[in-house]
């Protein structure tokens, strides 16, 4: 008898109705006084959690995940993680050229990807994002890849190389215990990234395997954009003016169903709305950036407050976008960002995918521009 | 050789019988070493091929009101379950959880979020576990989770008049008309008592199973919901067959608590609809409640056509039968838990089997007092139990929707 009652619950038609006077209404009358208190009080509410909370979390108000992450358990840090560049050992190669020769392992781990939410991923050194690869154009790079996973692995890197060094099945997919050593030359500078490319693809990317993965331009290459090359030249004093970063929009689906619950730049969701980027204003930023979110065709950046060049695959020294807010990256594009705080007062400048569900789901951070970094 | 087993002699006079129970205390030897040896050893560590536990939980009470949404959860894994977080709408949300820390198997905890709920419109709750698990709570419709007030419950009381006390009332007012009845129409009627019955003991039953499927599993929904309404029915009628079985004003008094049961468990579920955000109640839908519950007062009239009861015992019946809706409507709204629910009705459905028992009984005895079960097929009393049936099922279809 009570069909109408559970019916009703979907189906709006009764409230709509209008016309028929309904005694339900009657019957719950304090309905819309209830439902006015309401509302007074999300706005006391919002005051009230402002004053005792950090200002940069009043931001965003209470939606946000509960708690903090244990770096420590996990063994890396997400705001180290933007400036822990991975150079490798540099030898040099009877020809003058150099050799660069880096080292990764593949490992399973269980890592803590939000505030008390543990995943089993797979990863590159331990970490997720893998280690952030960075070389000079025109170096020979040397990988040598061990899998200790539990599964076959691959790095497959997007650059120039042969197809021996692919990473792909039955080319530089080893089974697990064994090593495999890729070799190339670094080229063509740009942003780029790395991969496992064993089978099945999208469990192996989700699950955790992939990088970051620049070739900084040779100065000596580009004579007519030698400042800029210089600028993006790892180690160089002009290099060392930028505030550069390394950032990973990824994504974790701790169900498996092919959707995901945990959207972040550098996998932990919140992480830098719950601790801001440090920016000092006088000095310009450069992102390096790359989405390798599984599940969802695209994912995108946006920065407040500030409008930025960005450099598409970054294979280019003259912007490929001028005076954006907002760019668009398919799984795997990646590119440079570059702007200034320069003119901007001091405060706290959002920067989130505008999906705003990736945004809500942990996908979302802040840079703290101070004047000078203490 | 011809021995009757029954007639052994004793084994052992009262004193050796308490000796005998010392025997006891080697099962329970057994059972405690069993268990620490599982605990000890781990004989079963074999069985363990690092699957993640399993992990249940079921939202039992859903409260809207100016803070926020708070959730009635009961965990219901193999092992103790934390909510590391809560997303509502796709969207993380700061929440608090009372009591803090994992959740041992079958206990509860509330979990309230400060979250902007829009009136009338619906939000998705999904609660994310350590291990990655999600579990996710629909809020069909948001609408203020009723408060106890003076308002409120005089409106409910209303309401509850409506559907169950009116009716009862107005079946009742037939009384005078019927007690000239013959003895054809009083079998016709109690006969179509018993097809009444029949109809709500399905509907009651069915609506116990379908909230018994909603509560936590631990609670194994359907056989509470069926153990219950045996256990009510076979208490009731050890009750009401102390001194043989009810006839008259006992037997209608009988109806009543039935019918009551019932209207309880049809009240809690209404209140339970309003608590979870139902739409209107339409005035026709009532009317049709209304017009659905008349034949349960000349069910419960049936039975006493042939005494002269007081007016307060019509009074009396009335609310017995009636007001139980009135009650129920007010436990209801405040959003009680599935299982409470499906033991109510199933109570209802218990008591509602009791009185089909006691009314066939009656038919089969009418005019005479050897029990005849052969007068059930009489066409009086089959034209009775159909037209109780069909007359059910066509009101019911004025409020089903």
């Amino acid at each position: 008898m009570l069909r109408w009652a559970q019916a009703a619950l979907s189906r709006r038609s009764l409230l709509l109705g209008g016309g028929a006077a309904t005694i339900g209404a009657t019957a719950i009358c304090s309905t819309t006084t209830v439902a006015q208190e309401t509302h007074g009080y999300h706005a006391a509410a919002g005051t009230k959690g402002a004053a005792s909370r950090p200002s940069h979390q009043s931001a965003h108000g209470a939606m946000i995940t509960v708690g903090s992450v244990d770096n420590e358990r996990n063994g890396f840090h997400p705001t180290k993680m933007l400036t822990d560049w991975y150079i490798g050992t540099v030898t040099d190669l009877p020809d003058g050229r150099k050799l660069r020769t880096f080292e990764i392992t593949a490992e399973d781990k269980e890592i803590e990807i939000a505030p008390g939410v543990m995943f089993p991923a797979w990863t590159y050194n331990g970490r997720v994002p893998g280690p952030a690869l960075r070389a000079t154009e025109g170096e020979r790079l040397r990988i040598v890849f061990r899998n200790n996973g539990s599964h076959p692995h691959s790095m497959h890197f997007h650059g120039i190389h042969s197809a021996r060094m692919d990473g792909v099945p039955g080319a530089g997919v080893i089974a697990p215990g064994d090593e495999f050593v890729y070799e190339f030359d670094a080229r063509p500078f740009g942003c780029h990234l790395y991969h496992c490319h064993a089978l099945p693809l999208a469990r192996h990317i989700h699950k955790g395997m992939y990088g970051i993965f620049v070739i900084d331009p040779d100065p000596a290459r580009h004579p007519d954009y030698a400042e800029v090359a210089k600028s993006r030249f790892y180690g160089s004093p002009e290099n060392a003016e930028w505030q550069e970063m390394a950032m990973v929009m990824n994504a974790f689906d701790t169900t498996f169903d092919g959707e995901n619950e945990f959207y972040a730049c550098n996998t932990i969701a919140h992480c830098y709305a719950k601790e801001p980027i440090k920016v000092e204003k006088g000095r310009p930023v450069r992102i390096y950036l790359v989405n390798i979110t599984e599940f969802d065709p695209i994912n995108s950046f946006h920065l407040h407050g500030n409008f930025f060049d960005y450099f598409d695959q970054g294979t280019t020294l003259t912007p490929t976008l001028r005076t954006v807010d907002l760019i668009m990256q398919c799984q795997a594009q990646r590119g440079i960002l570059e702007f200034t705080y320069k003119e901007h007062e001091a405060g706290l400048y959002m920067f989130h995918a505008h999906q705003s569900e990736f945004a809500e789901l942990g996908w979302m951070g802040m840079f703290d521009v101070v004047e000078t970094l203490s | 050789m011809n021995e009757n087993p029954r007639s052994f002699p004793p084994v052992s006079t009262a004193a050796a019988s308490h000796r005998h129970l010392l025997w006891l205390v080697l099962p329970l030897i057994v059972l405690v070493a069993s268990v620490l040896w599982l605990l000890q050893t781990d004989p079963l560590r074999g069985f363990n091929n690092g699957a993640p536990p399993v992990e249940n939980l079921t939202i039992e009470r859903t409260v809207l009101d100016e803070g926020g949404l708070r959730m009635l959860v009961r965990a219901g894994g193999s092992e103790p379950m934390t909510i590391a977080q809560v997303q509502v709408d796709a969207a993380y949300w700061q929440f608090t959880q009372e009591p803090a820390g994992t959740i041992s198997r079958g206990d509860t905890v509330w979990v309230a979020i400060p979250f902007p709920w829009v009136l009338g419109e619906a939000h998705k709750v999904t609660f994310v576990t350590n291990t990655g698990a999600t579990f996710d709570h629909e809020i069909p419709v948001a609408v203020p989770t009723p408060k106890v007030s003076g308002n409120a419950l005089v409106s409910q009381a209303l309401l509850g008049s409506f559907v169950g006390i009116l009716p009862v009332a107005i079946g009742l007012l037939c009384y005078p008309a019927l007690r000239g009845a013959g003895r054809n129409t009083m079998t016709f009627l109690l006969a179509m008592t018993v097809g009444l019955l029949a109809f709500l003991l399905v509907d009651t039953m069915n609506e116990a199973l379908e909230f018994a499927s909603q509560s936590a599993a631990i609670f194994q929904g359907s056989v509470m919901a069926i153990l219950t309404a045996v256990a009510s029915f076979l208490i009731l009628v050890a009750i009401g067959r102390r001194h043989g079985s009810p006839t008259g004003l006992a037997l209608a008094t009988y109806i009543a608590l039935g019918i009551g049961l019932h209207n309880f468990g049809e009240g809690l579920a209404i209140g339970a609809a309003f608590a979870a955000g139902a739409a209107g109640l339409g005035t026709f839908l009532v009317l049709g409640f209304t017009l659905h519950n008349i034949t349960e007062g000349i069910g419960i009239a049936a039975p006493i056509l042939k005494i002269r009861p007081k007016l307060v015992h019509f009074v009396g019946l009335t609310l017995l039968a009636g007001g139980p809706a009135v009650l129920g409507i007010w436990l209801g709204s405040l959003a009680f838990a599935p299982h409470w629910t499906a033991i109510a009705l199933a109570i209802g459905a218990g008591a509602i089997a009791q009185v089909i028992v006691e009314v066939t009984a009656l038919v089969g005895r009418s005019e005479s007092a050897r029990l005849d079960y052969a007068r059930i097929l009489s066409p009086a009393a089959f034209g009775g139990i159909a037209a109780g049936l069909a007359f059910m099922y066509v009101t019911a279809m004025l409020v089903k929707i």
